[in-house]
């Protein structure tokens, strides 16, 4: 007894010191599931072309539109949203110098082709016609003449229904009604109809471990059927609700999702990143973490890919997703400042079910 | 004297009444509404915070785009960059940039456009009002950008105040701490009211600008301080009055003036919930309680003139309020049209409104990134 007690105080130490270094979401952990079948896969060299002057940051998401072009959302010397065709060759950037860009999160493209950027620096989400205009936008940017906003101690501000507190995805139903996890300064997932109009949220501004509460949730996905799976993070399960945000299951053994992605088609398949941590602290982490997961929309797992290192075909801190085609992943890093094209091999995915 | 004091009784008591008597009740006006700017992929907008035609219908936008940046590593912090002004002729193709790069282009508040043609930008953070030619050169300048900003000076925990855009901001530590205990606690007897502002610009977040038949400029301050600042035609100060409070020819938020063919003067007093009429003397003449938040306001030219005033959404809604009200000199509420919404036709937190002609408004919005130009339609039977 007095022993477990002493496991207990030392277990709260590693915690503080987590908490105190940036980590407090419990990330890089290795994932519950075992015996997992590992699906073989390459990435394909050089997929990217660009310009001398054309580069990446931090990419923080990445989107494929229906004619294969490719979006990424990435922090370099300001945030830029960048446009390359199927080929990888760089065609344009969106929005220059854009009110709402200030510190990349994610970009999602909707079924219409329509372009939407999550930004965490400026609380808002910009729906962009596949023309490269503003259709709409969601929460608002603070104003400048309030000066610079210091990070909360303690518990955040009650949430708003038009406001977000650096939010991290969006996504949408076959209705087209949107879903917008928020965030890190929220703990809630948001529904608004087509028209940007408040419905229902799940959560709220306190982060939670019980069912419908949050810790960080990171990412979000929607099915055909307008189910919606978030990535709580720092509570290391995807919890996943009807269309009215009524909970349905819990996968928790998939490791601490970053960024799930549902690709589309007949047969759907969810995938999520047991993301290694950004700097690879604790450097364990880099061990444990960094896989990819290939599941069945009622958590059944197919298989998992990819390990964390900074090698081509590694993987440092996945942040975004694209699986437009499944068997061909266009994935994004934070920690590398690079974008893969991931082909897996089918027929080992299929032979392992 | 006893005689103004109960006229001005009788007209709160009747504008009371009005308030009381739900404003959403007012008639609706039939309209439409279509963006006219031809935006591109390298002409946009963020935030249309002002709009404003000239005789030509030109339309002029001073926008919030750019990221406003505030520098570390120097010896104090400046503010840079965050809005710009854009011209678009009368079909909306874009015609140039005014002002690129201009030092007080910061937080864009509000534009208007003079008789002559000068385009007024005023800008919130730089506490800068500016005076274009119609060629786009700097003819004159009010007040002065701050030389350096504090930072951080906000604490999150009165983010939801500030989305209100009433800013809860902590008291300023008092003048003249360290020289003895209560020292500052009591202002002079001689000091001004809170909100007075000071005679002369040193504006406090200003909001507004308008002119009357003599050319005198007339600005409204602010979010910061609670005054109307009266210049003559060179730009010299002549006087201030209000103060915050909620009294007559008090403030709070005071966010927009127009002056009519007569010279009186319409003030937006935005979270006293109405507008106040005063003489150019600043002598107060009347208030309108029935037109709930004023955040922007627009006088239509003469011979028969009407207000427009928006009781916009907060950004932190879509669910109530949003309508645009026209109303007579007088106060009478003619009717009433849209709602806070995101669709075309829908209002988000209207920030700046423009009406050259009865029937044919410009909107621009904070809470979209757009300009709207709206058609009434005069309802069947009428006129």
């Amino acid at each position: 007894m007095k022993r477990s007690i002493t496991g207990c105080l030392v277990l709260l130490g590693v915690a503080s010191l987590l908490t105190a270094s940036g980590l407090a979401q419990g990330t890089g952990q290795r994932a519950k599931a075992q015996n997992v079948p590992e699906i073989p896969f390459e990435s394909v060299p050089n997929f990217f072309k660009m310009p001398p002057d054309v580069y990446f940051g931090e990419a923080m998401g990445v989107a494929r539109n229906s004619k294969g072009n490719i979006f990424v959302y990435h922090r370099r010397d300001d945030t830029r949203l960048f446009e390359f065709d199927p080929n990888g060759t760089f065609v344009r950037e969106w929005l220059p110098n854009s009110y709402g860009h200030e510190f990349a999160h994610k970009v999602r493209v909707d079924k219409d082709d329509n372009v939407w950027v999550v930004d965490e620096g400026t609380n808002m989400i910009i729906k962009m016609s596949p023309e490269g205009r503003v259709l709409m936008v969601l929460g608002r940017r603070p104003e400048a003449v309030e000066g610079a906003v210091e990070t909360p101690q303690g518990d955040p501000p009650p949430d708003e229904r038009y406001l977000f507190g650096r939010p991290t995805d969006v996504g949408w139903d076959p209705q087209g009604n949107i879903f917008i996890s928020d965030g890190y300064i929220n703990h809630r997932v948001v529904k608004f109809d087509k028209n940007g109009r408040f419905v229902r949220k799940v959560g709220s501004n306190l982060r939670g471990t019980e069912p419908y509460q949050f810790n960080t949730p990171h990412s979000l996905a929607v099915d055909a059927q307008g189910n919606v799976y978030v990535a709580d993070r720092g509570n290391a399960r995807i919890q996943v609700f009807d269309n009215n945000l009524v909970l349905r299951a819990i996968y928790d053994n998939v490791g601490n999702p970053w960024e799930v992605c549902i690709s589309p088609g007949p047969h759907q398949y969810l995938f999520s990143s047991n993301s290694n941590p950004d700097s690879n602290t604790p450097a364990s982490s880099w061990d444990v973490s960094g896989e990819i997961y290939k599941m069945e929309l009622d958590g059944r797992i197919v298989g998992k890919f990819g390990r964390a290192g900074k090698a081509i075909g590694q993987f440092q801190t996945v942040h975004g997703i694209d699986c437009r085609n499944p068997d061909e992943l266009i994935i994004s890093e934070i920690s590398a400042w690079r974008v893969q094209k991931i082909r897996l091999r089918q027929t080992t995915t299929t032979s392992s079910r | 004297m006893k005689r103004l004091l109960l006229v001005s009784l009788a007209a709160a008591t009747v504008a009371f009444g009005v308030s009381v008597s739900a404003q959403l009740n007012f008639p609706e006006i039939p309209y439409d509404a279509v963006e006219p700017l031809q935006l591109t992929r390298d002409v946009y907008i963020g935030e249309a915070a002002g709009v404003a035609a000239n005789s030509k219908g030109d339309i002029f936008v001073y926008t919030r785009l750019g990221t406003p940046v505030i520098t570390t590593a120097g010896a104090r912090n400046v503010s840079h960059g965050g809005s710009r002004l854009f011209q678009f002729d009368r079909t909306g193709k874009f015609v140039r940039e005014i002002g690129q790069g201009a030092y007080g282009f910061l937080q864009a508040q509000q534009v208007r456009v003079d008789p002559q043609d000068n385009v007024w930008v005023v800008d919130q953070m730089s506490n800068q009002v500016i005076k274009f030619d119609p060629n786009g050169r700097v003819q004159m300048i009010f007040g002065r950008k701050p030389e350096a900003m504090r930072v951080p000076n906000l604490p999150l925990n009165t983010l939801p105040d500030t989305y209100a855009l009433v800013p809860n901001r902590p008291a300023p530590p008092a003048a003249g701490r360290g020289a003895g205990p209560g020292a500052g606690a009591n202002p002079p007897a001689n000091a001004p009211p809170p909100g007075a502002g000071p005679p002369g610009e040193n504006f406090n977040r200003p909001t507004d600008v308008a002119w009357d038949s003599a050319g005198n400029i007339y600005i409204t301050d602010g979010y910061g301080n609670s005054r109307v600042a009266k210049y003559d035609p060179n730009g010299k100060w002549i006087k201030n009055w209000g103060s915050t409070g909620s009294g007559d020819g008090q403030f709070r938020v005071v966010k927009g003036i127009v002056i009519d063919a007569q010279n009186n003067v319409y003030v937006a007093d935005r979270d006293n919930r109405r507008i106040q009429v005063f003489d150019t003397e600043g002598n107060f003449r009347a208030q309108y309680r029935n037109v709930g938040s004023p955040w922007a306001i627009c006088i239509t030219p003469p011979p028969r003139q009407f207000l427009y005033v928006s009781n916009s959404n907060p950004p932190n809604n879509l669910d109530y309020d949003g309508e645009i009200v026209k109303m007579t000199l007088d106060g009478r509420i003619v009717g009433k049209f849209g709602r806070a919404g995101k669709l075309l036709k829908e209002f988000g937190t209207v920030n700046s409104l423009d009406c050259r002609a009865e029937n044919e408004l410009l909107v621009g919005e904070l809470g979209n990134w757009r300009v709207q130009r709206v058609t009434l339609k005069p309802p069947a039977g009428t006129q």
